[in-house]
């Protein structure tokens, strides 16, 4: 990737700026198409692990990412330009660009807004991947959980500031400054690098014990779409035997949904756009029911019956139908990525005591206990395994939803160096 | 006989919202049921836009009224809870089924058969009157009994506005000391909101579109902190601070600048429906794991609790008691704080019954 002095902090060129040499692949520009990137790691600390990476899972994150609608051509791009997007965005979070009233306002506001959206995607970052497993190489003399040899993962976080409330609660997901294992600017001020690449150093903290049983191909998207569903299931009651969920989409985050949801005694309704996805998931997945959201039929003798709804769709889509089909107290938890905001009508959730709740990712101590409970109960995921050099047309299929329902790379039989 | 089992109170016709004299026939009074002589009624937003047909539910003649506190006349052989000369109040609703879950777990308020005070009718078809009359049969399970050391004028309220804060605060657990709460509108229902917030031994701070409120909400209310919420630098310097926000507000607004002042997993509730949908950002929420709710009154058992945590609290409402003649006046004076976006005094008015002996 062309380094620009700004780009990788004050270190140099990503193959210079750590002392170990690493390989990945890496998109280059926003045209997003991935090919092999020559960068380095740093040095295994006291507290860290080195990975030797097997498997490495693609998210719909990712895409939006290498897809990303909003232009990145306004504005030049630096590293961390993410990181201070939304620093402006949260103070202009007071203002709404709906309601601006004069164009100068609305032109303003509609820009940071789409600044702040294209920092998502930014640069085309490398390796917005974050669903890795692999073996552990090498562990730092204050390591305790790892041994060599150990099967690991790590998910979408490498670090965080470990004193705020969120980290002491094992939120670290929603530390203001967790640090994500790709395009994000850590604490020596170079950037992070995902998991299409041949190894990773990790804090031991931010890594997942693997258990036995559990298929590392299998696995690897459990570390994001797993914990993705877990975190809010277990947080908002949605995990109790005899409830009654609804999932919202199926694809990667759906799928381990009802798997998920069936697994802890739930009855599972899959609320789909596509009826051709029924026998699916009813016969291979194992939901009760499956509705077809523009089936007026079906969704009418729906109304009222869920105690939790997991909206896993990024696509927009309308809200109200589904607040309808939850009970009174009823609560619907959004882990889709939308691009652009959604209508939600208040007056449904006024008169039923219902809820709307955002969800993103989970604390490490819930991404090592749904995966212990994913080994308990051989819950893995359905993928497609592909090469690493598959992953473009990957990308271009999974514009198109057209997987079931994760790819994950082989990265280690078919990484090759650049 | 006939006579006797007529009541009289003002009603809605049409969609001007105008209350004229109006005479009904009371329901008749069964084994469970009690009949109150009304003493005062509070009038509540949601009477206004049910007069005025704004939610499109008007059954016209409506006889609105939901903050009913009065003095029981008559009671069925086979209540318990009550007896002739007990003070009662009687707030949203008036029956529900009593079997489904929602009734079975104390949230009657959320019961799908819900038959609310007024503008309703029971399963038989009778239809339901509300408190802006002299009197009101009821099954004793949908009244609660009036905290001896609450004035009755300044407790009416309570019996909507004021559970209709007490319990979000309860079940969210916004209740807990050391907490800190937004109110969004310093009206009939955020200035309780306050109050009962503070009794909580919650942090509060009040936000509000009208500058001049601030000396009302920190000196006479006791909130904490007061923010203009057209004032960028204010609401900036409170973003990231509260763990819940209460919304009082009806007129469509957007959601998106409260969400910021919410801690991560801060929870937003709405007290009151906007008749638009809003538009929802979603990253902003999901990034910090945060909650918007919905809540609408609620159960038998909650009302009661908060009666007695008023009565422990010396809570009530600021009132302003006016008789039936001036109610229309009222009415428009409610409609013109809401389209001023003033809310000024407390648009909270108390009517007494004044039809005659009963």
């Amino acid at each position: 990737m062309a380094a620009a002095a700004t780009e990788y902090g004050v270190k140099g060129s990503p193959e210079t700026e750590h002392p170990r040499k690493a390989v990945g692949w890496a998109a280059r520009d926003h045209s997003g198409v991935l090919s092999p990137f020559p960068f380095s790691r740093r040095n295994n600390g006291d507290c860290d692990v080195t990975i030797k990476i097997l498997f490495c899972g693609i998210c719909h994150s990712d895409l939006h990412s290498i897809k990303n609608e909003w232009k990145n051509t306004i504005f030049p791009i630096i590293p961390g330009t993410r990181t201070t997007c939304c620093k402006i965005f949260h103070v202009y979070l007071l203002y709404d660009p709906f309601a601006a009233g004069d164009l100068l306002s609305k032109v303003v506001l509609w820009t940071l807004f789409a600044l702040y959206y294209s920092g998502y995607s930014f640069l085309r970052e490398p390796e917005h991947k974050h669903e890795i497993v692999g073996i552990i190489t090498e562990v730092g003399c204050n390591v305790q959980k790892f041994k060599v040899g150990d099967k690991a993962g790590v998910g979408c976080m490498v670090n965080s500031c470990h004193s705020c409330n969120s980290c002491k609660q094992g939120f670290e997901n929603y530390c203001p400054r967790m640090i994500l294992t790709y395009n994000s600017i850590d604490t020596d001020g170079t950037k992070t690098f995902g998991g299409f690449s041949d190894m990773i150093v990790v804090n031991e903290h931010f890594v997942i014990q693997f258990p036995e049983n559990l298929p590392l191909d299998k696995g690897a998207p459990l570390l994001c779409a797993g914990i993705t569903v877990y975190s809010p299931m277990k947080y908002f009651g949605l995990n109790e035997a005899g409830k009654h969920l609804g999932v919202v989409g199926l694809g990667g985050l759906g799928h381990v949904a009802v798997k998920f949801g069936k697994a802890l005694g739930m009855k599972v309704t899959v609320i789909s756009s596509s009826q051709r996805k029924e026998k699916e998931a009813i016969e291979r997945l194992g939901a009760d029911f499956f509705v077809v959201s523009s089936n007026t039929e079906q969704m009418k003798a729906a109304m009222g019956t869920m105690d939790g709804i997991i909206d896993t769709v990024s696509a927009d889509h309308s809200l109200m139908p589904l607040l309808l089909l939850l009970k009174a107290h009823g609560k619907m938890i959004m882990i889709g990525l939308p691009e652009k905001p959604l209508e939600l009508p208040v007056f449904p959730l006024v008169g039923g005591g219902k809820m709307v709740a955002g969800s993103c990712i989970g604390g490490i101590k819930d991404t090592q206990e749904m995966i212990d409970f994913a080994g308990k109960n051989d819950i893995t995921a359905e993928i497609e395994l592909i090469g690493m050099d598959y992953v473009n047309k990957a990308m271009e299929r999974l514009v198109n939803a057209d997987v079931k329902y994760r790819f994950v790379i082989d990265i280690a039989n078919s990484l090759t160096a650049a | 006989m006939e006579q006797s089992n007529m009541a009289y109170g003002l009603a809605a016709t049409d969609a001007t919202g105008v209350l004229s004299p109006f005479s009904f026939p009371l329901r008749v009074k069964g084994g469970d049921d009690i009949i109150l002589k009304i003493l005062y009624c509070g009038i509540c937003h949601s009477d206004l836009s049910t007069i005025k047909n704004e939610w499109g539910n008007a059954i016209y003649p409506v006889v609105p009224g939901h903050e009913i506190v009065g003095a029981v006349t008559e009671v069925g052989h086979n209540v318990q809870k009550f007896k002739v000369g007990d003070k009662v109040g009687i707030g949203y609703f008036i029956s529900s089924c009593l079997s489904c879950d929602n009734c079975k777990q104390d949230s009657e308020n959320y019961c799908p058969q819900l038959v609310t005070t007024f503008n309703s009718s029971y399963p038989d078809g009778t239809p339901t009157y509300g408190g802006f009359s002299d009197k009101l049969v009821v099954n004793e399970h949908f009244a609660v009994k009036i905290p001896t050391k609450l004035p009755l004028d300044k407790v009416a309220p309570l019996l909507c506005a004021g559970i209709a804060v007490y319990n979000p605060l309860k079940e969210h657990g916004l209740n807990e000391p050391g907490k800190h709460l937004g109110v969004v509108g310093l009206g009939g229902l955020g200035h309780l909101a306050v109050r009962f917030a503070k009794a909580f031994g919650v942090k509060v701070t009040v936000i509000s579109t009208s500058p001049e409120k601030e000396k009302e909400a920190i000196e006479k209310l006791g909130a904490d902190s007061f923010v203009v919420s057209r004032d960028p630098e204010q609401m900036k310097a409170a973003m990231g601070t509260m763990d819940g926000i209460l919304d009082t507000i009806a007129a469509d607004h957007s959601l998106m600048p409260l969400f910021a002042l919410l801690k991560t997993r801060g929870k937003l509730i709405a007290l009151a429906g906007m008749t638009k949908p809003t538009e929802l950002s979603l990253y902003p929420i999901m990034a910090g794991g945060k909650i918007l709710a919905g809540s609408m009154i609620g159960g038998m058992k909650d009302i009661q609790e908060m009666l007695s945590f008023a009565e422990e609290h010396n809570i009530t409402a600021e009132v302003e008691v006016i008789g039936m003649d001036d109610v229309n006046i009222a009415m428009e004076r409610l409609q013109m704080g809401e389209k001023r976006k003033r809310f000024g005094k407390r648009q909270f008015n108390v009517a007494k019954s004044n039809q005659g002996s009963s």
